[in-house]
């Protein structure tokens, strides 16, 4: 565990220091830096520039994040907030007093009651924390003491697009950055030679949602902050690989001559945009060869396979994501997003539940176990969770064998592990009822502020000028959740 | 002797040393300002407003709730009367600095009292104290805000080269580059203007047939013919129309969860008619507003208000109707707001908006003239949407075969066909309510429609509904539409608008770098009934436009961003230009206008790895088209909001789901990896290098040729020996493996020339140099 940052000592000093001692080649690849975000040190609009952007405003405890996204929603009364009154008042009608007003979406709100419905699984204790967790997620529980367990999350969208583009972006309207695109923004790239902000979708047998491009958009900001989409396929990334009949060093034959005529006219107008291009091209040349071996999992011991099961072996999996997170991570990425989806149980849920959590709860655990292993996880902060809760009551027919829960926006639960985030605790409390929080609640801007926090960003102080105002990914809200830190 | 050296070494050091005193050499960039001329008339609107408005107003503006020790320094008589707080004392004592408690506050050393607070993350620099400071001792007035004010003509300027000017835009841009002892630059070539001009006007190189009509011998022929030309051309339409559709939102499909299907694109081919008919702009506008309510509308009219549904639509099940239809009604307001007036309306959703007058109230009076639409939100999802041909969500219109041999001949429809297009009603009038905090289950007080009395007063005898809105923003006297229309054609041709941030005119926004200019512009285009084509007739005829793009060292030190315009341009096409440009220069090019939008290649998987699994939906699988389809004008690529095609957003285009007025234009890895692998740019140089090669055995001069070709200009010696060692290099190896190049050139679905396959192929890799060139992708 880090000791805590020295009071009166300036943060920034602390974080300089920091920064150049620990770059991995040097000055060189500031410059380097500059030339890939050149924002960097240009500033969006003059009155940022007293922000130093590819900076951290005061020392990080993590240096990146894997945001393992489970979209469409994974009930939290099957994963990690057990409610044993829910058994005991079984098919009882929710207390209107617990209710309290709130709205409920088109699927329940014309039902004439609302039965509580129990857990479809049992839970146990695990670990030195004593840490509630269902039966479906045994590797997860294995890792329990590694964790820290949220189950006072809550939102205020009830429907899937808007709380997704709200845990994204922090608005339930489109068109603000991605948290990730926020990073991007703010800490610039670790690797000259990859994007630093990636995107892996994978979708388990669940009821989905889709997913939209807009989720990881840049918005407002520049698109280079923009997620690229890593796919399973033998593309990669978009327009990677090179046509029939074109070998590497025809390829480089070509640039070569495209650099040289560009070059002459690079004389001939004075206009240094055609450097830059002369530069993204040689980038794009580095990326074909970076990029694929990245993805490349052949050469991962058997060991590594086994850790996150044999699933990792098909491309396009969670597991496989998951792996390639790991890789991703080691290579310097700074925001790595999967998606799984999925984790809509309007219906079906005892199953369905089973099902996607058999997706994804090796490989999750996997990954965690696996940045412990490499001491990567003090400085990884890896997250877990979706975009809401579920109901307690029943949506549909009242069958325990075979029912669904509805969309919960009240408290929903999520974990996180590493980089900066106090392990083997469980935050935050329900009510007997699983419904409304009692104790510690955290908002969705107090998860930004805090994961920006874990990053070395002062929430307040990220902004970004678009439309006469200045914008951050909080919006004007947001505390940082200081019992979370390590 | 040594003494003595020592002596001179002293002397000259510090004559090096005061000499760099003088000219700066040693100032640090925190202080940077000072080189910043303190003017002698400080002006409000353009010192004094941005500062207190960025610094300031968040707690001493418009909005009432966040407002501090009851003053605002946003109103003069507020300022200048006493402080409710501190009785005695007043923030503004016209001509006495010392007197007025706001240069005492900004001065201040301690954090109790200064101003801006510490905690609000804002300080002001020492230049802007001094500027303060200067106004107040100059009477300190206040003026109404530059973009409320309505444009008029000022006196064309006096300049001192009268030889260079072309036309009075020429008089206002020389007048700013003789303040900063800056000259233009020389006209371009004609074969430059000649590319220019077709970009800008058509959205196309000049083509072959175009060339030849203007003749070999380009300086033979008059611009204005080129111009006229170029105006009455079909493509014209269409490339006012790209840019019109981001404005408009557009898309082919309903934007949210598993986005389906809609049909929109007459209302497209709509626009592209307009434009190509010269509908004066304030008649475009009123149509697309309020056509359904002009009395005796035609169906034309009708068909334009479909501007107003091209907002997102959910089909997401369980979702409460009415917060969509207020999401659809904002969208529609913030639309008007950022699209046509340049005004960041939407902040004043939630909260009185903080820096420009528009109260929260104002907002939903301007919200009411949306809100009376019969509209139901989601009808079905996207799987009954699918299955019962459900394209368009009430209300719509429907276009019959017969209406597209008459009144809608512009609308491209299949034969046989008819469909239904969503358009604007006011059949279910209701009353409208101020929304606490912008949410639609906290209705306060009922608002009457209206408009920001700030901006410009609504006329008593104007009709409440949308057609008064129509004729409000379209009045003469109305501040806002000419001049941000004008700015937005502007900033087309330029890449950067007269005010750069051409979505917001309000006090926040930039302010214009050439004011006369861009007043003349807006004037002269409504003296003119907002003409379009005058308009851009007008620009291109400046000496300003026909500049040449190069940029010397010595300007680019004195004016790297080309504020002044010493010299025109050069910017990266859109992706839209960038995909149009090389069908037409290889000869794909399908120039059909109009029509259900197309599906051209696409890297599979796209949609099927983000689609929410099954088959929800008609847009859950992109199939490409195939034939002629996969060569239309990229205006035509079908839109699909949830995930837009890749070759467009990689060169940041929006997604479309909002309204948006100007494009980024950003240089990556993904762009230059997208231009050489993208199918649709690997068969263009295939098919060019064929039909090259079929038409002109002898090699050498084929390179010449595509050269030609693709940048309308003759290549310069060192060029085509770069190219030509190329081609020879390139075809010695296709010679060697005859396997390689036969792979190469089957890129691609279009069948080509049979023509040897190693020239062919060093002949296409070598098209493929060019089309990777950044001069190919620049308007310059």
């Amino acid at each position: 565990m880090e000791a805590e940052q020295p009071q009166g000592e300036n943060p920034l000093k602390v974080n300089r220091r920091h920064f150049f001692s620990q770059m991995s080649v040097g000055i060189g690849s500031l410059a380097l830096g500059s030339l890939l975000i050149p924002d960097l040190f240009k500033g969006s609009s003059p009155e940022i520039a007293d922000q130093v952007l590819g900076i951290p405003h005061f020392a990080p405890k993590a240096k990146r994040v894997i945001y393992l996204f489970q979209a469409g929603a994974p009930s939290q009364l099957e994963t990690f907030d057990y409610k044993p009154t829910l058994l005991k008042r079984m098919g009882e009608d929710l207390p209107e007093s617990i209710r309290n007003g709130q709205r409920l979406t088109g699927m329940t709100s014309e039902q004439e009651s609302f039965p509580l419905m129990p857990s479809a699984s049992k839970f146990n204790q695990h670990g030195n924390s004593g840490a509630w967790v269902s039966e479906l997620f045994p590797h997860t529980a294995k890792i329990a003491d590694e964790l820290c367990i949220i189950r006072s999350m809550h939102t205020e969208a009830i429907n899937h697009d808007p709380a997704i583009t709200f845990f994204q972006t922090g608005s339930q309207i489109s068109g603000r950055p991605s948290m990730g695109s926020w990073m991007s923004y703010g800490l610039g790239s670790e690797n000259k030679n990859l994007p630093s902000f990636v995107v892996l979708t994978s979708r388990g047998k669940g009821n989905s949602q889709g997913l939209y491009s807009k989720l990881w958009s840049s918005g407002f900001l520049d698109s280079k902050h923009q997620g690229v989409l890593l796919r399973s396929g033998k593309d990669p990334v978009l327009y990677l690989n090179d046509p029939e009949g074109i070998s590497r060093s025809d390829k480089r034959h070509l640039l070569d001559h495209v650099s040289s005529l560009n070059k002459i006219h690079h004389i001939e107008t004075g206009d240094d945009e055609i450097e830059s291009r002369i530069a993204q091209y040689e980038m794009a040349y580095r990326m074909q060869m970076s990029v694929p071996d990245v993805m490349d999992i052949s050469k991962e011991p058997e060991d590594i396979i086994k850790l996150y099961g044999e699933d990792c072996q098909v491309p396009g999996t969670y597991a496989a994501n998951a792996l390639q997170a790991r890789r991703l991570a080691e290579n310097g990425v700074r925001f790595i997003q999967l998606y799984h989806q999925g984790w809509d149980q309007h219906g079906n849920l005892p199953n369905e539940m089973a099902g996607q959590a058999m997706d994804v709860d090796q490989a999750s655990a996997a990954l965690v176990m696996d940045l412990k292993q490499r001491g990567m996880l003090e400085d990884t902060l890896v997250i877990w969770g979706g975009e809401f809760g579920r109901t307690n009551y029943c949506q549909g027919k009242f069958d325990p064998k075979n029912f669904g829960r509805d969309h919960h926006p009240r408290a929903f639960s999520i974990w996180m592990a590493g980089g900066g985030i106090k392990n083997g605790i469980t935050y935050g409390e329900t009510d007997e009822f699983g419904y409304n929080i009692i104790k510690n609640p955290v908002h969705i801007n107090d998860f930004h502020a805090t994961l920006l926090h874990t990053m070395g960003l002062d929430h307040e102080k990220l902004v970004y000028k678009y439309q006469g105002r200045r914008f951050r990914l909080t919006d004007v809200a947001g505390n940082i959740v200081k019992d979370l830190l390590a | 002797m040594k003494q003595f050296f020592l002596i001179a070494t002293i002397i000259s050091l510090l004559t090096v040393v005061l000499y760099g005193i003088k000219k700066g050499v040693f100032r640090s960039d925190a202080d940077g300002m000072v080189d910043i001329r303190m003017p002698e008339v400080v002006d409000y609107n353009f010192h004094i407003k941005p500062i207190l408005s960025d610094n300031c107003y968040t707690c001493h503006g418009p909005d009432a709730n966040k407002r501090k020790a009851g003053l605002r320094l946003d109103l003069q008589e507020v300022a200048f009367a006493e402080l409710p707080e501190t009785p005695g004392q007043y923030a503004i004592v016209a001509g006495k600095p010392h007197k007025s408690a706001i240069f005492e506050r900004i001065t201040s050393d301690d954090p109790a009292t200064v101003m801006p607070p510490p905690d609000s993350k804002r300080s002001l620099k020492p230049y802007e104290k001094e500027l303060i400071k200067k106004w107040i001792s100059q009477g300190g007035k206040f003026q109404k805000h530059w973009a409320f004010q309505v444009p008029k003509k000022s006196e064309l300027p006096l300049v001192t080269d009268t030889a260079w000017a072309q036309n009075e835009i020429d008089l206002f841009v020389l007048h700013k580059l003789e303040e900063h002892n800056l000259t233009p630059s020389r006209r371009a070539s004609k074969e430059a203007l000649a590319r220019r001009l077709s970009l800008d006007l058509t959205g196309l190189p000049p083509g072959p047939l175009q060339l030849q009509k203007w003749g070999a011998d380009l300086g033979a022929v008059p611009l204005d013919s080129i111009i006229e030309d170029l105006l009455a051309a079909p493509a014209y339409g269409e490339r006012m129309t790209q840019s019109w559709l981001d404005v408009a939102r557009y898309a082919d499909s309903h934007g949210y969860q598993d986005d389906s299907y809609r049909t929109m694109w007459p209302w497209r081919d709509w626009v592209i008619h307009a434009f190509n008919e010269n509908l004066p702009y304030d008649e475009f506008l009123t149509w697309q507003l309020a056509g359904d309510l002009l009395p005796d509308a035609t169906k034309e009219q009708v068909l334009a208000t479909g501007f107003n549904r091209n907002h997102p639509i959910t089909q997401e099940g369980g979702v409460i109707q009415e917060e969509y239809r207020t999401t659809y009604v904002t969208d529609r307001t913030n639309t008007l707001g950022k699209g046509i007036l340049g005004i960041t309306l939407e902040c004043a959703r939630c909260h009185d908006h903080k820096y420009d007058a528009i109260s929260q109230k104002e907002y939903y009076q301007m919200f009411s003239f949306f809100n009376q639409v019969d509209e139901k939100g989601l009808q079905m999802d996207a799987v009954q949407a699918a299955n019962q041909k459900f394209y368009a969500d009430p209300p719509y219109m429907t276009i019959t075969e017969a209406e597209t041999r008459s009144v809608l001949s512009f609308v491209n429809l299949e034969k046989g066909k008819e469909l239904n297009v969503m358009v604007m009603n006011d059949s279910a009038p209701r009353p409208t309510f101020l929304l606490n905090r912008g949410n639609y289950d906290e209705p306060a007080d009922t608002v009457r429609a209206g408009t920001p009395s700030k901006i410009f007063p609504f006329a008593e005898d104007l009709p409440r509904n949308r057609l008064g809105l129509a004729q409000w923003v379209t009045s003469k006297e109305n501040p806002l539409t000419a001049r941000v229309f004008v700015n937005k054609v502007w900033g087309m041709l330029f890449g950067r608008g007269l005010v750069e941030t051409a979505e917001d005119f309000g006090v926040q926004g930039s302010l214009p770098t050439h004011p006369e200019l861009l007043d003349w512009l807006a004037a002269d285009f409504m003296e003119h009934g907002w003409d379009i084509k005058y308009l851009l007739t007008k620009i291109v005829h400046s000496a300003t436009y026909q500049q040449r793009s190069e940029l010397s060292p010595a300007l680019n030190k004195a004016d790297p961003e080309n504020i002044y315009l010493a010299r025109a341009p050069r910017f990266r096409m859109s992706g839209e230009m960038i995909r149009d440009y090389v069908l037409a220069t290889s000869g794909l090019l399908n120039r059909e206008i109009g029509g259900p939008s197309v599906k051209p290649y696409q890297p599979p998987g796209l949609w099927e790895e983000t689609n929410a699994g099954g088959n929800r939906g008609i847009l859950t699988t992109y199939v490409p088209d195939v034939g002629d389809k996969l060569y239309r004008r990229s205006l035509y690529t079908f839109w699909k909001r949830t995930l837009p095609p890749a070759s467009m957003t990689i060169f940041d285009a929006p997604t479309r789901d909002f309204c948006e007025v100007r494009r980024q234009k950003t240089n990556t890895p993904l762009q230059a990896l997208a231009l050489q692998n993208d199918v649709q740019m690997l068969e263009a140089a295939r098919v060019l290098a064929q039909s090259t090669v079929a038409a002109i055995p002898d090699t050498a001069s084929g390179v010449g040729e595509i050269f030609r070709r693709i940048l309308v200009r003759q290549p310069g010696g060192d060029e085509l020996r770069v190219l030509e060692e190329y081609y020879m290099d390139t075809q010695d190896h296709f010679r060697k493996d005859t396997e390689a190049a036969e792979k190469l050139l089957a890129v691609g679905d279009f069948k080509g020339a049979d023509t040897d396959p190693s020239k062919t192929a060093a002949l296409m890799l070598t098209a493929q140099v060019i089309y990777n060139l950044d001069e190919t992708i620049t308007k310059e």
